[in-house]
């Protein structure tokens, strides 16, 4: 694929007018194409509509920002160097503290992307947990063991009793 | 340097067709991003944090149950060849091979763990500092889920994840913080094609939080009617949620496609057995054949299999010829490099071999006044 945004991506000889965000494999990827490889890329059939995380993402990047205060833009990550401008060109962050340093965007962001702000998966027990990461993480257990049981996944319910009996202190 | 050799069978798994609702459904992939504690990483990382996360992945591989069986593997050790061939048996990704020049490849420290047992592998220093995914052969998403969650809870316990209570784990992209799960189904939907439905079911994907796109093969056109769904967010929700939202609805999908099969079997049977029959003729014999062409022939040959238009015809057969087509296998099979006139003449000739030898199909005997009305008699 080419990587010139001048030239389309696809036939690599006329030139690109559509720049379409696309996610190939889980990877984040823009495409060049010309008019006729846009149009040809319709699937063949009506009405595709050409939806991605990425493109839904990138269009409500463009768009007006609430929250923000004047500052806010400056900012840089303190940690990995990041700027706002980095971040608002390519749309990835560089560290964890990026997080912290740009919540000011990002939360709206966030919601707009998935909906919601609240993490409920995984609850992940670092290796040298801490009593409180220890507690949350019992309870992300218990409530996949739940899911285990409501699901009759009792294989998996096994284990999980057996993740969580690991972890409760010996005396409570 | 290493080559294919070591690797030569990583990543087939899925070809065997042994999955639930193979016909339909080619593989199921799940994937987790994750990124380690203490690093920079996607675009802000440097070659020191990104050596110190391969050397530290390196260390904990040997410790992890799953990748008992692994070997790691620095794309700078791999030969460029064979670094495409995992590209194309879509166990890297486009970003991790990358496009520039190869000397830039040890100062990425990009890798890729293969295990030889199990279809688990690990991307090292793509956009995440880790990419964990399971590919596994039909509509498996539970059992491939339990595989990359276990194969996460051995990593977590050694790796420092960059973890937050209330975002979830981490990622470069906000698009894939929480979870970091992306949860994908390889599915074939001639039937709705045909009967010009998809538009309808496609549209209906994206109504409920799914996303799709075409399988693109090498001039990255969406050919023979392989969509990809995938989950959408990855916020908000659990793994369980998003891993059985997408079950739910994929199975949806396949009950209208098979019964868009039997619409055509019923109402337009002679223009399908035509149509495939004529696929099949064109694969069996052609002399040269574009991948793309190979790929909208092979999706009509799929379709009589799953009919049993095409007796004797296994699915197993079809995914090979799908996969070892691909540029970097034919010229892997050549031994040089093929320019794309010989690169299709390479793909028509192993496309004909595998249909004369594997599952020969026997055409239907004549109708009774054909065979006996013509020929014999003087
Ligand atoms: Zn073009
Ligand atoms: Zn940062």
């Amino acid at each position: 694929m080419s990587e010139d945004p001048r030239v389309c991506s696809e036939c690599g000889a006329a030139e690109a007018v559509v720049h379409l965000t696309q996610i190939v494999d889980d990877v984040a990827s823009v495409l060049h194409l010309c008019e006729k490889c846009a149009a040809s890329r319709g699937v063949n059939q009506p009405s595709p509509p050409a939806h991605s995380p990425l493109t839904d993402f990138l269009s409500q990047m463009t768009g007006p920002e609430e929250g923000a205060e004047s500052g806010d833009e400056d900012r840089t990550c303190t940690f990995c160097d990041l700027t706002f401008a980095g971040f608002r060109e390519n749309g990835r962050l560089g560290c964890p503290h990026c997080y912290t340093t740009f919540d000011f965007y990002l939360k709206n962001l966030l919601r707009r992307i998935h909906g919601g702000v609240q993490h409920v998966g995984k609850v992940y027990l670092p290796p040298d947990p801490t009593v409180s990461e220890r507690e949350q993480r019992l309870e992300g257990l218990r409530r996949k063991l739940r899911y285990a049981i409501s699901t009759e996944d009792f294989e998996r319910a096994a284990q999980l009793r057996d993740q969580i009996r690991s972890l409760e202190p010996v005396t409570r | 340097m290493d080559h294919l050799s070591t690797i030569f069978d990583r990543g087939l798994g899925w070809l065997d067709a042994s999955g639930p609702d193979s016909d339909i459904v080619l593989s199921t992939r799940v994937r987790l991003a994750r990124n380690l504690q203490g690093y920079a990483f996607g675009p802000q990382s440097r070659v020191n944090d990104r050596r110190a996360v391969l050397a530290r992945v390196r260390r904990t591989a040997e410790k992890v149950d799953l990748l008992a069986e692994a070997s790691v593997h620095p794309l700078s050790e791999l030969d460029r060849g064979t670094r495409r061939i995992l590209l194309e048996r879509r166990l890297i990704s486009q970003d991790l091979l990358g496009e520039k020049s190869d000397t830039e490849l040890p100062l990425r420290a990009a890798a890729v763990v293969l295990s030889a047992r199990d279809p688990v592998s690990v991307m090292v220093n793509e956009e995440d500092h880790l990419r964990l995914q399971v590919l596994v052969s039909g509509l498996a998403l539970e059992g491939a889920w339990g595989m990359v969650d276990g194969l996460d809870e051995d990593l977590g316990r050694e790796l420092p994840y960059a973890y937050d209570h209330e975002l979830g784990y981490l990622t470069s992209c906000p698009t894939n913080v929480g979870t970091g799960l992306r949860a994908s189904v390889l599915i074939h939907l001639p039937g709705l094609v045909l009967t010009k439905e998809i538009g309808r079911v496609l549209q209906g994907l994206s109504q409920v939080g799914l996303t799709f796109r075409g399988l693109y093969g090498e001039g990255s056109e969406v050919v023979g009617n392989f969509f990809q769904v995938s989950n959408q967010t990855t916020l908000g929700k659990t793994e369980e949620d998003l891993v059985d939202h997408l079950d739910r609805i994929v199975r949806q999908v396949i009950e209208y496609e098979r019964r868009a099969r039997r619409v055509l079997i019923r109402d337009a049977y002679q223009v399908t057995e035509d149509k495939i029959w004529r696929a099949y003729g064109l694969l069996r014999y052609a002399r040269s054949l574009t991948f793309e062409e190979m790929m909208n022939l092979l999706s009509g040959v799929r379709l009589g299999a799953a009919l049993k238009l095409l007796p004797g015809l296994r699915v197993y057969s079809l995914n090979k010829i799908m996969i070892f087509t691909q540029s970097a296998h034919l010229e892997d099979a050549a031994g040089r490099k093929l320019p794309p006139g010989e690169r299709d003449a390479h793909r028509a000739t192993y496309v004909r071999r595998i249909l004369a030898t594997e599952g020969v199909v026997i055409p239907d005997t004549e109708p009774p006044e054909s065979s006996s009305g013509s020929g014999r008699d003087p």
